[in-house]
């Protein structure tokens, strides 16, 4: 069953136009890899699925329902949960309390405060910190953790290798992986796409703000993600 | 012994500023905007006390009962009508709009109530004093005056650094963007915001009525001190502005005393001298409510 359905988004910044007509699907249940270089749409289309930006209300389908351009709260509250580019953890709330923001909207299903103390135990050793005291890792791990106390029916991931150790990296990858195998839909932005193409089923490729390939991973050659990444 | 009462007399005075400070330190930390008209609101607030004193015969302390819901709910409105679409363009706009309302509220009460000065009369206890021995008295009302404000920061204290809520002030105070995307309703958090602050502010209005005379055009100078105790204090520091209040009391009335003329005066030199000596505040704790 598709669970998100985007047709012919496009998003401006003022006069800008970042976007232009992007269309994709992700079926309830798949992993989705987002890759593309540095500017070429990828964080600005998940902010608008987000509820970031501006959005033509057909543009975005989720769960057959036209949700484009609602605020995020409201996409909150259906289960668009963000997790976004850099972190953004809040400084002023300790590590416990950007966990609970994230259950801000108190959305049913089965994550709380327990089970990502669990998947992830150096938030539980550093709950009573201030949230920025952790190393990057380990606030990528809590923006991660802050965005399932959302209980996502759809999260959305942007850049979690930004700045990171390949060990960390995969160590993160292994968690998205779990929480694929929960049955919560995931939309996954990358630049560095050799982990991201490990766990995903379908991948779409952005260039200059359109999709230049779309495709299974592994029926796609280097060649083709090369040529669709940097332009031919 | 005299000077140990003026310092005294200082102290309590500056529960007064903290009580105007409150709502303005809340609203700043919270959105980054300044209210310009903070001080008319204080000021609307004990014009409303006038009219529950006048036509239902009540005390004026009983009377903040009615008035502090209805500057709330004013808050409220105010926030999701107006002040909201003002956010997110930089803090000019909304220094424009609060200035304006600011004039529109100066104008409203003068043609309502005229230039007539007024004084809210509790039936009493605003004479009423405490003896502490060696020729010290301290007043009843002051007294109260520095106790509610005392509570009200440590209820607003708690409310910042427990509650849901609170948590949601202190995230949209960081980064009120990220915060929306966490789920939480800007719209609504700063319209409670803002009830919260008119909330405080009217106690502050009605409790400066009891102490002195006011008139329609008291509004700046009640802004101007609630400035000096905020940014004394450091911007977004809660107790801070309990400090900055503090010190601003003493320093107007260590100056009254020198001379009547030079209260105000010596309260404004000494904050200037804060100023350029910390220009940040005393107690600032950088992109903090609490």
């Amino acid at each position: 069953m598709t669970l998100l359905s985007v047709r012919n988004l496009s998003a401006f910044y003022g006069d800008f136009q970042a976007l232009f007509g992007v269309s994709l699907d992700a079926a309830e249940g798949e992993t989705v890899a987002v890759i593309g270089a540095n500017g070429a749409g990828k964080t600005t289309f998940l902010r608008a699925l987000a509820g970031a930006l501006p959005a033509p209300r057909d543009a975005v389908e989720f769960a057959g329902q036209p949700v484009g351009g609602w605020p995020a709260h409201a996409l909150v509250d259906l289960g668009i949960v963000l997790v976004p580019e850099g972190r953004k953890i809040f400084p002023s709330l300790s590590v416990r309390e950007n966990l609970e923001i994230g259950a801000y909207r108190r959305r049913a299903g089965p994550w709380t405060l327990e089970r990502v103390y669990g998947l992830f135990p150096v938030l539980s050793e550093r709950r009573e910190q201030p949230g920025t005291n952790l190393s990057g890792g380990e606030q990528q791990m809590l923006a991660i953790g802050r965005g399932l106390m959302a209980n996502p029916r759809l999260l959305l991931v942007d850049e979690i290798s930004l700045g990171l150790a390949p060990a960390v990296v995969k160590h993160l990858y292994e968690v998205l992986a779990g929480v694929h195998r929960e049955g919560t839909t995931l939309l996954v932005v990358e630049q560095d796409i050799s982990q991201v193409l490990s766990v995903a089923q379908r991948v779409y490729c952005f260039r200059k703000g359109s999709v230049a390939l779309e495709g299974v991973p592994r029926h796609l050659t280097r060649e083709q993600i090369s040529a669709a990444y940097f332009g031919a | 012994m005299a000077w140990v009462d003026t310092v005294l007399q200082g102290v309590l005075l500056g529960g007064l500023y903290a009580l105007f400070a409150t709502g303005l330190s809340l609203i700043f930390g919270v959105m980054r905007l300044v209210n310009l008209a903070h001080g008319d609101f204080s000021i609307l607030a004990a014009f409303l006390a006038v009219v529950a004193v006048q036509t239902l015969g009540l005390n004026p302390l009983i009377g903040l009962v009615l008035v502090v819901p209805i500057m709330a709910a004013l808050g409220w409105w105010l926030q999701r009508l107006v002040l909201n679409r003002l956010l997110g363009r930089g803090i000019l706009p909304a220094v424009l709009v609060t200035f304006g309302l600011s004039i529109v509220i100066q104008n409203g009460l003068l043609e309502t109530f005229s230039a007539d000065s007024r004084r809210l009369n509790p039936g009493g206890i605003e004479t009423a004093s405490l003896a502490l021995g060696g020729g010290l008295a301290i007043g009843v009302f002051p007294l109260l005056t520095f106790a509610v404000a005392v509570l009200l920061l440590l209820g607003l204290h708690v409310v910042i650094g427990r509650s849901v809520i609170g948590r949601a002030f202190r995230a949209a105070s960081d980064d009120g963007a990220t915060a929306a995307l966490m789920g939480i309703d800007r719209d609504r958090l700063y319209a409670l915001a803002m009830a919260l602050s008119l909330g405080i502010v009217a106690i502050a209005g009605i409790f400066l009525g009891i102490r002195t005379t006011f008139a329609f055009s008291s509004g700046p100078d009640r802004l101007l001190f609630a400035f000096e105790a905020v940014i004394i204090g450091g911007l977004g520091s809660l107790w801070g502005t309990l400090v900055g209040g503090v010190i601003l009391g003493v320093a107007q009335t260590i100056g009254a005393r020198l001379s009547p003329g030079w209260g105000v005066l010596t309260g404004h030199l000494v904050f200037l001298a804060i100023l350029v000596v910390r220009p940040a505040g005393l107690f600032t704790k950088s992109r903090r409510v609490g």
